[in-house]
């Protein structure tokens, strides 16, 4: 059930940070997906990412569609205010509640039957309008709600629980995002949290449309031999490109790190993406060799993760509406009804 | 021969044109000049689904007795487009007039013999003055419209009038059009003789200080009145010019005058399931946000209707309407999507609808929907049409009350919460039906809520539980009875006599039936009549039908929907419940309801009052 609170024994040890806040404020409601399940490590590495930002946990909207991972939004940052919408068009709703108050952190949670399948337009369209966001799904390869079926993201050839082939083509959501203009995609494992985290951060201090595929096993459907998303699979076939850390713009930079294995990426509003390199020599900010290097890596049966493309200086979608700097939803009337004079004119030129 | 129709300030002309050939401004030049006159115009425009190269029309109705329904057959025909020719020609009124463009001579085949014909050579006319071709295209339409300002005595002043308004600062274009409208006024008062055409404009004083207005942007208006900041939508017949108004008044209205800045925020949407997911959740953060669509736009829509109910999340839907079902008619008129707004989407569902009258009230009914939706926690459908959407109507001035507030509905503030008030979403505090909500990030600790569109507590928990469950559904059920006296309420016109017999309408229904009630009281048929403004209805209506023994119900749509609506709200025999029914995709004409009326009246073995007493 996911309405089970959970206790709210807090051990007065527990750190807090700058926001007065501890780790576990950002929590929610005990999980009612499966133990094992990636989805519970990605909404930890969320509460993290929050609890390290220093966020005001009522400041997140959370938005999700339908599935079992658009149920994580109530399991963590339960302070906030979430909207768990229809299947697939859960993009449209948040870039709705995007244009009405601008001064909140949205985070979107879909998987990979909300987002690749039946909402792969609503996915491609909030990715092209540059909504300010953090867009995860959480990609199984699997419908795990109705009990095991292929989904728009499973491998071309995998097998699932019952011994059946897929025969189509699988959708790639980082490809996919990069080229219908999301400003910031990277890709990770849901085992993975030292990856995980600071790419959650990074994307949700990114001033545009961030989107991280979070490759998470299902341990009831797609967790065998043959899957292409079981936890042995991706550990094993995982081409980390580079490991992340994130420094906000308020910090002061003081780590030290070997320009001969590191890339430093400035974003827009200061903040610092350090990335520690793993793989060949890899250039996060150039689009065209980001699509070129994870088709190599989908060629090469690998999964390609780290920080896969980001533009520094990205533009959001109220840029480029030039909409005011105050969120729409706190004006009122005297800002926004021209009043009786302005009407005596308008009947008279329409007489 | 039959003898001339003549007929001063009471006629038809309808103009049958190229699309895209400039014609639409010419002939709304022409309606707009006898409308300075003093004298009430009713203009339609009859167009295909295309660009340019098919046939269009424009029909305007000259009326003094300001009837500004469609009046159905046709005085003069203004004959622009070969390729209609024949139809065209037949469609006159027997001692009507033909007014065609005699450049090339024509065999007398092609006539009537019970009509009168002015030809004028425009072509000629125009290519002996012209040499550049679009030039020639634009200005013949001017010709003509000067030839018929003599043959109907419209008062050249007042064209001259409209082009200075028209091309202000532009006295280049204000020379031309005046020596355009000359070239056919000149021709006119040359060859033909001046008795020939006995429909005149004579100048009036019917028009008062109406104004002359497209219902799409005056419901565009009403949103910005309504302090609308967020409008999703995409592009559908005959709803678009909606979007755009609202985009040119908020240029006009809602920038920041320092800054520069939009106070607004419209987004062309990749399709109408966006458009809606983005006006909710607009309307779940605290922004008011509607959609402007038309039927095959409310069928995609309609999924994310029911979440808005279920989760009770404001949302305005302006539905202009065409010819149903499917792909339809997509530039002809209905009222044919009551049915499918009024109870759309999966499960137990109903809406809030209401049905304006002409422009004045789609400026009204938008601005009200707002509050009305924010109110109530739901969606709410503004039901107008592609004949009061698309065509300039003669209506009320808009009005404003300067005190006017948005009134949010019940939102809980920070203070409130602070203040330790109880807070549950779906917690019915006062017994209307309504609770509660918050805006997302309004307290730190206290307020936040996960909403869904599965079955929840008062408190937005998730429960499958059968009381709570069905303890929700009630408390929807009262909020339903709250609407009922919250919305816009019907309007009764009584008939001088006393009356077994009533009549209920609606929407764009409205000119043809006040000049048909007219039509009928002339006829000794009294008929007590109501016009319904809003779904759920209020109890007035059922008080209405109780009232009488035979209750007329006027629609533009093949099953009688609202007569549906009313039989499955009330209990009632239905064989006391008549349908009157139009739906060809042309508006209904008064013609058509009086006579539908009085034959059926006849049926139920009516003599009229007078000839019983005669």
């Amino acid at each position: 059930m996911t309405y089970i609170a959970k206790p709210r024994l807090h051990h007065p040890s527990l750190v807090k940070n700058k926001a007065g806040f501890t780790r576990r404020d950002y929590e929610g409601a005990v999980s009612t997906l499966c133990a094992g399940c990636g989805h519970d490590s990605i909404s930890a590495a969320i509460i993290q990412a929050c609890y390290e930002l220093d966020i005001l946990p009522h400041q997140v909207a959370k938005l999700s569609g339908i599935g079992c991972s658009s149920k994580a939004p109530t399991y963590f940052v339960g302070a906030s205010h979430g909207f768990n919408t229809v299947h697939g068009r859960m993009p449209s709703v948040m870039t709705g509640a995007n244009l009405a108050n601008r001064d909140l952190i949205y985070m979107g949670v879909s998987g990979d039957g909300d987002s690749a399948s039946i909402g792969l337009g609503q996915f491609a369209h909030v990715m092209r309008r540059g909504v300010n966001m953090t867009y995860i799904v959480m990609n199984n390869g699997v419908y795990g709600l109705t009990k095991g079926q292929f989904s728009a993201t499973a491998d071309k050839g995998s097998i699932s629980k019952k011994g059946v082939s897929n025969p189509d083509s699988s959708i790639d959501m980082v490809s996919l995002a990069i080229l219908m203009g999301a400003t910031f995609v990277g890709r990770s494992f849901s085992g993975d949290k030292h990856q995980l985290v600071p790419l959650i951060k990074a994307a949700m201090d990114h001033k545009g449309a961030a989107f991280l595929d979070v490759i998470s096993p299902c341990v009831a459907f797609n967790n065998h031999a043959g899957s292409t998303k079981s936890y042995d699979y991706v550990r094993e076939h995982n081409e980390a490109l580079n490991r992340i850390d994130f420094i906000e713009t308020r910090e002061e930079i003081t780590t030290s790190y070997d320009p001969g294995t590191t890339k430093i990426v400035q974003q827009h509003d200061g903040s610092i993406l350090r990335l520690r390199k793993l793989g060949e020599d890899y250039d996060p900010s150039d689009k065209v060799a980001a699509v070129k290097r994870v088709q190599e890596g989908l060629h090469a049966g690998e999964v390609v993760t780290g920080l896969l493309y980001v533009d520094p200086t990205p533009s959001d979608l109220h840029a480029n509406l030039n909409t005011v700097d105050v969120p729409l939803n706190t004006l009122n009337a005297p800002d926004l009804c021209p009043g009786t004079s302005a009407l005596d004119k308008i009947n008279a030129s329409l007489r | 021969m039959p003898q001339a129709i003549a007929a001063v300030n009471d006629f038809v002309v309808k103009f049958a044109n190229v699309n895209g050939s400039g014609s639409a401004s010419a002939n709304e030049l022409f309606a707009r000049s006898i409308l300075r006159m003093g004298v009430p115009v009713s203009p339609r425009n009859i167009f295909p689904s295309n660009i340019q190269g098919l046939p269009t029309w424009y029909e305007v109705r000259v009326t003094e007795k300001g009837y500004l329904g469609r009046r159905g057959g046709v005085d003069m025909m203004v004959a622009m487009n070969p390729q209609t020719w024949a139809e065209d020609v037949k469609e006159i009124t027997p001692g009507g007039y033909l007014f065609y463009d005699s450049t090339k001579p024509m065999p007398s085949s092609m006539f009537r013999e019970d009509i009168n014909v002015i030809g004028v050579p425009l072509t000629a006319i125009t290519n002996a003055t012209y040499s550049d071709a679009r030039q020639r295209q634009l200005f013949k339409n001017i010709i003509y419209v000067g030839a018929l300002s003599v043959l109907l005595d419209i008062d050249e002043k007042q064209i001259q009038r409209l082009f200075s308004e028209q091309f202000k600062g532009k006295e280049k274009l204000i020379d031309s059009n005046v020596k355009a409208m000359n070239l056919g006024r000149d021709w006119v008062k040359q060859h033909v003789d001046p008795d020939l055409v006995k429909l005149k404009v004579r100048h009036a004083d019917n028009v008062g200080d109406r104004i002359f207005v497209e219902g799409n942007s005056a419901a565009a208006l009403g949103a910005v009145y309504g302090g609308a900041t967020v409008c999703a939508w995409y592009p559908i017949t005959p709803s678009s010019s909606l979007a755009e108004a609202f985009q040119s008044h908020c240029k006009k209205f809602r920038h920041d005058k320092e800054t520069g800045k939009a106070k607004y925020a419209i987004v062309q949407a990749e399709d109408e399931l966006a458009s809606i997911g983005m006006v909710i959740g607009a309307a779940w953060n605290g922004a008011r946000s509607f959609t402007a669509t038309s039927g095959p736009g409310i069928s995609l829509m309609t999924e994310f209707i029911g979440l808005a109910y279920f989760a009770e999340v404001p949302a305005v839907l302006v539905n202009v309407q065409r010819g149903g079902p499917s792909t339809g008619m997509p530039t002809r008129t209905q009222q044919s999507d009551l049915l499918g707004c009024a109870y759309a989407s999966n499960g137990d569902t109903k809406h809030v609808l209401l049905f304006p009258e002409d422009p004045r009230e789609c400026f009204e009914f938008t601005a009200d929907a707002l509050d009305l939706a924010d109110r109530l926690q739901t969606p709410v459908f503004v039901m107008t049409d592609l004949d009061i959407g698309m065509n300039h109507r003669l209506c009320k001035p808009f009005a404003w009350d300067e005190s006017r507030v948005l009134d949010r509905g019940k939102v809980m503030t920070a203070e409130d919460l602070e203040a330790g008030k109880t807070f549950g979403r779906y917690l019915d505090v006062d017994g209307d039906g309504i609770p509660f909500r918050t805006y997302p990030g309004t307290h730190p600790t206290k307020g936040s809520y996960f909403t869904r569109g599965t079955t929840k507590d008062e408190f937005a928990r998730y429960s499958e539980e059968g009381p709570v469950y069905v303890r929700n559904m009630e408390r929807l059920q009262k909020k339903w009875e709250t609407a009922k006296k919250i919305a816009p309420q019907p309007l009764r016109y009584s008939s001088p006599k006393p009356t077994r017999f009533g009549v209920i309408y609606f929407g764009s229904t409205s000119p043809a039936m006040d000049e048909a009630l007219d039509h009928l009281e002339a006829e000794g048929h009294h008929v007590n009549a109501l016009r319904v403004r809003s779904f759920p209805f209020a109890q007035s209506v059922e008080d209405f039908i109780h009232e009488h023994d035979r209750v007329f119900v006027v629609e533009q749509n093949r099953d009688a929907q609202l007569r549906t609506m009313l039989l499955s709200e009330y209990t009632l025999d239905a064989r006391k419940i008549v349908p009157v029914l139009h739906y060809d995709g042309t508006p209904i004409t008064a013609r058509f309801i009086a006579t539908d009326i009085a034959t059926k009246l006849g049926q139920f073995k009516v003599v009229p009052f007078d000839k019983a007493a005669s």
